[in-house]
């Protein structure tokens, strides 16, 4: 699985103002890979993944998702990408499962294809009963899960997730992984921030973001050996101690 | 105490931060008392005429040109037959036709009587039974003067003075009307919004589990929007002296006072709209959309509360607007005291105390 | 086409999930349609006159008698101190003072001519003016009935006279209603319109939902389109409710035809709707967006023509209302209603709105930024 690249960074960087939100960085995402993607808060992530995910022009640099230009076909990219956003991405007003017709439909879809994927993605999750409740009657880590669903439901081949566990509890979380996994099998490429470390332990390849530079890629062993530590948390610790930008 | 401000000062960091918001906030009341000061009255001038005249004599001529020069009409065509008066009306662009008949001269000059037909566009009946009236007085006068300033014997002179507004400006009405419409408005919907998005958010558990007591977060919302009224209050006051030329004749003192009273007033309705929507979209729609036009037309500067049936003027006396207009009329220009006004100062701080009252227990049981 | 299809199911559903607002948009036009057009009233009656008698004879109580009959004014006051009067006009107990000096009656008899002293509270111009116009004429009236009473004319009169007769057309009743009820309906349905649409994507800004949209491949005037049905024909739901009202309530029937005031209210709902989605695309949060909305509300509506002429107002606020869409849909629907006027006859706001439409709406469209 290693051949096949399906997002190329080279040197993107993103200014606002006198800010270097990310600067120069270059990495490359093979297909079907979890790539992690860690940093303090503050670092530059959401700002990059933004950038792949055509929510933001970036400074300069280069960069493609699969085999499409940021610069010039964000609309073609928004076609084989699914995306988490860190801030809540249902309707809560809409029940499950109009958000995701909605979602489904967006995609081009048909309803008939919509009812039967509907029907496949509530009876994983063991959900079958909340379909027609509200989104905002659910507790956060089903919310979640959720949100994640709906982000895949198109099978896009690439997914971005930004910090998707936030706030949620441990077995929710493993749950949650558990998901990401089936995803990845099934072929998809995952993008996914976080500051969990733990979950560091569970990506392919995992890149530390300081400062808006990207300090260490590499897989969690890897990653381990090099700098000596016992845990993807000391690794972090060894590198975020050299920044210099506050985090907010 | 200390947390209390510690809590306002919160408050104006959100305010402070948000420049767009404070930029509209406080630059909004200018750009409205300027534009509604100069252009709104309720006087109609230059309304666009046509003149039917079949005559086409010396006493038409003049008539038509003495009508055309009055600052009332604008000439906007001259007919030729009678039909093309409805023809023009229903361009729309006409507000009333002026008709000589073919034998006007003669018939002045042979039975000293003639007539003229005014055709009014009563649509708008306002305009219509204004025009008529001026129009009326135009040919009144030009009849007197062809009367040879023959003095008539008994006869009756009547002397005007025109109280507080000689030169009958517009702006003499409109400015109390418009500053009651501002701030009422402004605050309400602020502090209304404000709050809701804080539920809405979910952040108003938060700031609720915090040792504060519940009454004083709410409080602390709605001083910063007190703070900045009081800038509008002055900014509007500086540009209806200086630029609109509305005299403050009264206290300056007992119009701040009254003025700060009234937005205390429109906060506390602000809270109470807060404490019952749920979303800010209803906040929005109960403190603009219910809350315009009632105060435009209720409170008295745009339509005459004497002029209503009964129940409107019931109903009239529980918009806060009436009674701040009334009270700024009073004071800015009739220039009287506290002592012909308190009747409605009382009025303003029940109602103040009533919508706090009802906030704060809405607030509590939503709480307990 | 299909996407606009889920696009309008779900902004649908979100509307109708909250009852709060589905009440107010129906409710409130309703209680508003039915309660102020009655306050519109200019027409000038109970007029508070305060009069000071310093005469106290019989012509001076023959003058009152006849200007407190007339039905315009009410005695509220009655005294013989001007300085008394103009206490009452401070205290908002009078409108308007007629003195009569003292020796009135005598100066009439004896020295043919008598003066009267008026002073009226002029902050409102248009009824110190026609206060004083109405009781001018009672002391016209008054004066030609002495003038009777001491000689008798000639014949032939030897005041030459021009008769004016007046003619109302379109409303030969004064009703204001007819006037007043559909500008009304066209202020509620501006302020619904531009209201619910500028707070739209400014709430799903606030809420977080736009990032999700903004990553899926939709189009942008899908998006929009999207969000302007619904509340194009919320729109025509009020309007309808409106007229419903105006013809139940105030027997007001369409001199024109009610598919004209349909075809431009379409166009209409456009043009504003396109405002308020600008409006929505410019804000940051709901708290701006209806900041800004309450600003150009307020300048549309107070200078739309309804509450005072557009014909009186200084030449750059002329130009001001010619960018006020409110001032068009006011004209057409008088237009329409009370004068019958036809598609031909307002070709011109039908093109002028149609314009609004389209640039409103283009503008939106460019400045709804996917990416930022």
């Amino acid at each position: 699985m290693q051949n096949e690249k399906v997002i190329t960074v080279n040197k993107l960087t993103k200014k606002f103002g006198d800010f270097t939100a990310v600067d120069h960085i270059s990495f490359d995402v093979f297909k079907g890979e979890i790539f992690g993607f860690l940093g303090a808060n503050g670092a530059g992530k959401t700002t990059a993944m933004r950038m792949l995910c055509g929510l933001l022009f970036p400074s300069s640099g280069e960069a493609t998702v699969a085999g499409y230009d940021v610069y010039k076909e964000n609309e073609k990219i928004k076609k084989s990408i699914g995306y988490m956003s860190q801030k809540f991405s249902l309707y809560e007003d809409l029940t499950v499962k109009e958000n995701m017709q909605f979602y489904g439909g967006i995609y081009h879809m048909t309803e008939k294809y919509i009812k039967e994927k509907t029907a496949t993605i509530l009876k994983q999750l063991h959900l079958e009963k909340e379909g027609n409740l509200l989104v905002k009657s659910l507790p956060l880590g089903w919310k979640q899960k959720l949100a994640f669903a709906v982000s895949i439901f198109h099978e896009p081949g690439i997914v971005f997730l930004d910090e998707p566990t936030g706030g949620v509890d441990p077995v929710t979380r493993r749950e949650f992984w558990n998901m990401i996994y089936e995803a990845s099998d099934r072929g998809t490429t995952i993008f996914v921030t976080t500051h969990y470390m733990d979950e560091a332990e569970y990506c392919n390849r995992v890149t530390i973001m300081v400062d808006g530079r990207i300090d260490a890629l590499d897989t969690p062993s890897n990653l381990k050996k090099n700098y000596n530590a016992s845990s993807m948390d000391e690794v972090f610790l060894i590198l975020a101690r050299k920044a210099v930008r506050a985090a907010d | 105490m200390k947390q209390f401000i510690a809590f306002i000062r919160k408050e104006f960091y959100h305010i402070w931060r948000d420049k767009r918001t404070m930029f509209i906030l406080l630059g909004m009341p200018i750009v409205q008392i300027i534009i509604f000061g100069f252009a709104l009255t309720n006087e109609v001038k230059n309304s666009k005429i046509a003149i039917l005249d079949s005559s086409k004599d010396e006493a038409t001529m003049s008539l038509s040109s003495e009508l055309e020069a009055s600052r009332y009409f604008e000439l906007e065509k001259n007919l030729v037959t009678y039909d093309q008066v409805l023809e023009e009306f229903h361009k729309g662009k006409i507000k009333m036709a002026v008709i000589f008949p073919p034998s006007f001269s003669e018939d002045l000059q042979h039975f000293n009587k003639a007539q003229i037909q005014l055709i009014a566009d009563a649509a708008d009946p306002n305009t219509a039974n204004q025009l008529v009236n001026y129009a009326t007085a135009i040919i009144k006068d030009y009849q007197n003067r062809i009367t040879n300033n023959r003095k008539l014997p008994y006869t009756i002179d009547t002397e005007f003075r025109m109280l507080y507004n000689p030169q009958l400006k517009g702006a003499f009405n409109f400015v109390p009307g418009v500053m009651a419409m501002v701030l009422l408005l402004v605050c309400t919907m602020m502090t209304a919004i404000t709050i809701v998005k804080e539920k809405e958010l979910g952040t108003m558990e938060i700031i609720l589990v915090s040792p504060m007591r519940p009454q004083l977060v709410v409080f602390a919302k709605a001083i910063p929007y007190l703070l900045l009224s009081t800038i509008n209050i002055a900014s509007i006051l500086l540009l209806s002296v200086f630029v609109l030329e509305v005299p403050i004749n009264g206290s300056l003192f007992l119009l701040v006072f009254e003025s700060i009273l009234f937005i205390l007033v429109s906060l506390s309705l602000g809270l109470l709209i807060s404490a019952r929507a749920e979303s800010q979209q209803t906040a929005m729609f109960i403190s603009l959309i219910a809350l315009f036009l009632p105060t435009v037309m209720l409170s008295g500067f745009m339509f005459p509360i004497e002029n209503m049936p009964l129940p409107l003027r019931i109903i009239s006396n529980i918009i806060p607007a009436k009674w701040y207009y009334h009270i700024v009329k009073s004071v800015m220009i009739k220039g009287v005291g506290l002592s012909s006004i308190w009747k409605e100062t009382i009025i303003l701080g029940g109602m103040m105390t009533f919508f706090l009252t009802v906030a704060i227990k809405r607030f509590k049981i939503r709480l307990a | 086409m299909k996407t606009l299809k889920f696009l309008l199911r779900k902004e649908f559903r979100q509307i109708f999930r909250d009852p709060a607002i589905i009440r107010l948009i129906l409710i409130m036009p309703v209680i508003q349609l039915m309660v102020l057009p009655w306050a519109a009233d200019y027409e000038i009656k109970n007029i508070k006159l305060a009069v000071v008698d310093q005469d106290h004879s019989e012509y001076s109580r023959k003058l009152i008698n006849k200007v407190t009959s007339s039905g315009y004014f009410l005695l509220t006051d009655y005294t013989s101190s001007y300085e008394h009067s103009l206490e009452k006009v401070e205290l908002d107990k009078a409108d308007l003072i007629l003195q009569i000096p003292a020796h009135f009656e005598k100066d009439i008899v004896k020295e043919n001519e008598a003066k009267l002293f008026m002073a009226l509270n002029a902050i409102n111009g248009v009824n110190a003016n026609l206060g004083s116009a109405y009781l001018r004429t009672i002391i016209q009236d008054f004066n030609r009935e002495i003038r009777t009473e001491w000689i008798q004319f000639p014949r032939f009169s030897p005041e030459t006279q021009i008769e004016v007769t007046e003619s109302n057309w379109f409303n030969p009743l004064m009703n204001y209603k007819y006037f007043m009820v559909p500008g009304i309906l066209v202020i509620l349905l501006t302020m619904v319109g531009t209201n619910l649409t500028a707070i739209n994507i400014v709430k799903e800004k606030e809420i977080g939902t736009i990032e999700q949209i903004n990553v899926t491949p939709i189009k942008k005037h899908h998006f929009i389109l999207g969000k302007l049905i619904p509340f194009w024909l919320i729109g025509l739901v009020v309007l309808t409710i409106g007229l419903f009202i105006s013809r139940v309530a105030y027997g007001i029937i369409p001199a024109g035809s009610f598919l004209t005031i349909y075809l431009f209210a379409a166009v209409y709902l456009f043009a504003v709707l396109g405002l308020g989605l600008l409006i929505s695309t410019y804000s940051v949060n709901q708290q701006q967006a209806t900041l800004l909305s309450f600003f150009l509300m307020m300048i549309f509506i107070l200078l739309g023509g309804l509450y005072t002429s557009i014909d009186s107002m200084p030449e750059w606020a002329k130009w001001i209302t010619r960018f006020n869409p409110v001032s068009y849909f006011i004209e057409v629907m008088r237009m329409v209603v009370l004068k019958g006027s036809g598609i031909a006859d307002i070709k011109k706001h039908f093109m002028i709105m149609g314009g609004f439409a389209v640039v409103l709406n283009t503008w939106a469209i460019l400045n709804y930024r996917k990416r930022s």
